[in-house]
């Protein structure tokens, strides 16, 4: 990084991002249909008026505490760090989280604010089918209606967590249209929440969509950051140098990086998913190879043609297969303070086997594409530098995938 | 003076209802969109909204989603929309054409290069359903500059504060959604319609139009009665998808002549 541009990092105020019409930059914002606004408005309204309140903040620290067993370990991994051979590799263990990834630390605080709004349903759009599954569980314990909304494409390749949802008492709804996967899931639920407005809550899984949701999220998520950084000072006395995480919306990513952006000595990677490479064209790596345009509520980076229609993307990890990114990534991004890479289906895969035969821990696919990005990037650094990888979600609902490319039928 | 100003101004002097009439260009081949535009306007019509296809429509219901579905298979976009308006003009001169999308195929052909071309081909209008006022100021100027005017919605869940604020950064008229959903939703309620068509009213004198929902003659009377004219999309979208030319543009064209002559009893 130059000079000029550390400079540039002191003077930035990241908590005081985005500004009030949701802006980061010229990303963000509330790109949505006029029946959504007064929606957001209650919305933006009612979180700032709570969030600070001692209520909320003990309701939320608790609930992170008891129900999704916060805080989550840091974890040396000896073993892999090891076998790799170059810096220290430490996990952010969010797979040992309630329903097995991060995106319940943000389900948890969205559900809280829906039982403050005294609306009855709430509905998600879900790709892999995580939030989907961490919605229908806070859906269940607060007894509320919960519709679910997944590409058909991935009710396909989640079976799992499809039933899952069911078990726990929501309705899954498969959406044929267009590439069948999370893009057109959200469509459908946008579509839902305009139909439905008065009384639904959209619980948005990601750091992406229309002004405040980029916010809310990545302040609920930020708990990963926080507890990471006090974890790493008091197990290693300081800092980390480096930390990896992978990026689809990008929630465990901002979740992380959020909470160390004003250490300008930690150095940043988000990982996309390359599918089969970025230079196949099939991939899903916006921040690598898109261009700057507005989707589902927000102004940010996007796969689209060159007319912008917003083209299909492509990754083994149903959780990353999306052709945009959370507004506040694609603004890190062009202020130089995050650096965005791609890791290919294969090298995921590679990533996912290596984790589990010499830790014993299973990533999920997302994940793995961070497992993979950190091998590399331990290489490249120092032998006592230290590297924290969030571990954002646990591989059991991949199992069916893994054994698919391994041409076993389970 | 903008088409659709003149032709607003001249229904009223008329005391006559404006009929809006929708469909998705390249819906469902390129071929039938021409002659479709000039069936509308032979059966009534006095303002055609033509839809540029989007991969990710959000505000649209299952029928519109579908169009616009159909025109994508066969490559059409902003550019060749651009076209068809522009042909459309080599024989129809006086019927205002607002084009009605998303914001990311504007956003990637530029404010400006948009803009241009827009009023080069012959548009009078933009309504574009993921651009609010607050988010609009960049195009607003470009749009003001080639005389198109930036159209926006009104919902049932706006504000009266807020209608104000909308109403005051909106051109042409004002495009009051009568339901909460999807184009092709359910049955409108007339009296909440009514109510908030005079709430509009009070804060603008640009003419209001009142759409979603509207299927036939008598909805688009009674949703329009303190309206100034009424806009009608996916009913007419349903009859696109089967047969040739001939036999869409014959179904499409009864279809406006029935609204027409309900707008008008």
């Amino acid at each position: 990084m130059s000079t000029t541009e550390q400079s540039k990092d002191q003077d930035i105020d990241f908590n005081a991002m985005p500004d009030l019409k949701g802006h980061f930059g010229q990303f963000g914002g509330r790109f949505v249909s006029e029946t959504l606004i007064h929606a957001l408005d209650e919305l933006s309204e009612m979180y700032e008026s709570l969030k600070n309140t001692e209520g909320f903040r003990k309701e939320f620290d608790h609930d992170m505490a008891h129900y999704v067993g916060r805080p989550s370990p840091l974890y040396f991994a000896e073993r892999w760090t090891q076998k790799i051979g170059g810096a220290q590799l430490y996990l952010k263990r969010e797979d040992l989280n309630h329903t097995g990834a991060h995106k319940v630390n943000n389900t948890i605080g969205q559900a809280l604010l829906a039982k403050h709004s005294g609306k009855k349903r709430v509905i998600a759009e879900t790709g892999a089918g995580q939030h989907g599954v961490a919605t229908a569980t806070v859906a269940a314990r607060l007894g509320l209606e919960c519709v679910v909304y997944m590409g058909a494409e991935d009710v396909k390749r989640q079976a799992l967590n499809v039933y899952r949802m069911k078990l726990l008492g929501a309705t899954v709804v498969p959406v044929e249209s267009g590439s069948k996967t999370l893009k057109d899931a959200m469509n459908e639920a946008m579509r839902d929440w305009v139909t439905n407005v008065d009384n639904t809550f959209y619980i948005i899984g990601t750091v992406a969509g229309p002004h405040p949701y980029p916010k809310l999220v990545r302040d609920f998520q930020s708990i990963i950051g926080r507890e990471a950084r006090s974890q790493c000072l008091a197990q290693t006395g300081r800092l980390p140098d480096a930390l990896v995480a992978c990026v689809g919306g990008g929630s465990n990513a901002i979740g992380l990086f959020h909470p160390f952006l004003s250490d300008k000595n930690v150095k940043m990677y988000g990982v996309e998913a390359g599918g089969d490479g970025v230079e196949t064209g099939r991939h899903a790596a916006p921040l690598t190879e898109g261009i700057p345009g507005i989707l589902h509520g927000n102004r940010t980076y996007l796969m689209e043609d060159e007319n912008g229609q917003i083209i299909e993307t492509h990754s083994v990890s149903a959780g990353l297969d999306y052709p945009g990114v959370g507004p506040e990534h694609a603004w890190l991004k062009d202020i130089g303070r995050v650096q965005y890479a791609a890791i290919n289906d294969d090298e995921a895969m590679a990533g996912f086997r290596s984790l589990t035969r010499v830790e014993g821990i299973m990533p999920a696919l997302e994940s793995s594409h961070a497992i993979a990005y950190a091998e590399k990037l331990a290489l490249e650094m120092d032998k006592d530098d230290i590297i924290i990888v969030n571990l954002s979600g646990r591989g059991d609902k991949d199992i069916l995938t893994v054994a698919e490319i391994d041409g076993i039928k389970v | 003076m903008n088409r659709i100003t003149a032709t607003l101004a001249r229904l009223k002097s008329e005391n006559r209802k404006a009929l809006v009439t929708y469909l998705v260009n390249g819906d469902p081949s390129p071929e039938v969109t021409l002659p479709a535009m000039h069936a509308m306007v032979e059966n009534g019509a006095d303002i055609i909204e033509v839809g540029v296809p989007f991969s990710d429509p959000m505000a649209e219901g299952p029928t519109i989603q579908r169009a616009h579905e159909r025109a994508l298979v066969h490559g059409i976009s902003l550019k060749g929309t651009m076209a068809l308006v522009a042909q459309f003009r080599q024989t129809n001169q006086h019927t205002p054409i607002v084009l009605m999308g998303y914001a990311n195929p504007v956003v990637r052909m530029g404010y400006a290069e948009f803009a241009k071309q827009a009023g080069a081909a012959g548009v009078d209008g933009l309504l574009t359903v993921d651009l609010p006022p607050e988010e609009s100021a960049d195009l607003d100027k470009e749009l003001q500059a080639a005389n198109i005017h930036n159209i926006f919605l009104v919902a049932p869940t706006t504000s009266l504060a807020r209608i104000a604020h909308v109403t005051a950064n909106a051109s042409g008229f004002i495009y009051y959604v009568s339901l909460k959903g999807v184009t092709g939703a359910a049955n409108i309620d007339v009296d909440s319609v009514t109510e908030k068509v005079d709430a509009i009213r009070a804060t603008t004198n640009l003419p209001v139009m009142v759409g979603f929902g509207i299927k036939d003659g008598a909805s688009a009377k009674a949703a329009s009665h303190n309206a100034d004219g009424a806009v009608v999309g996916s009913v007419l979208v349903s009859l696109m998808a089967e047969g040739d030319t001939a036999a869409i543009t014959k179904r499409v064209g009864e279809c406006v002549a029935e609204i027409r002559d309900g707008l008008d009893a």
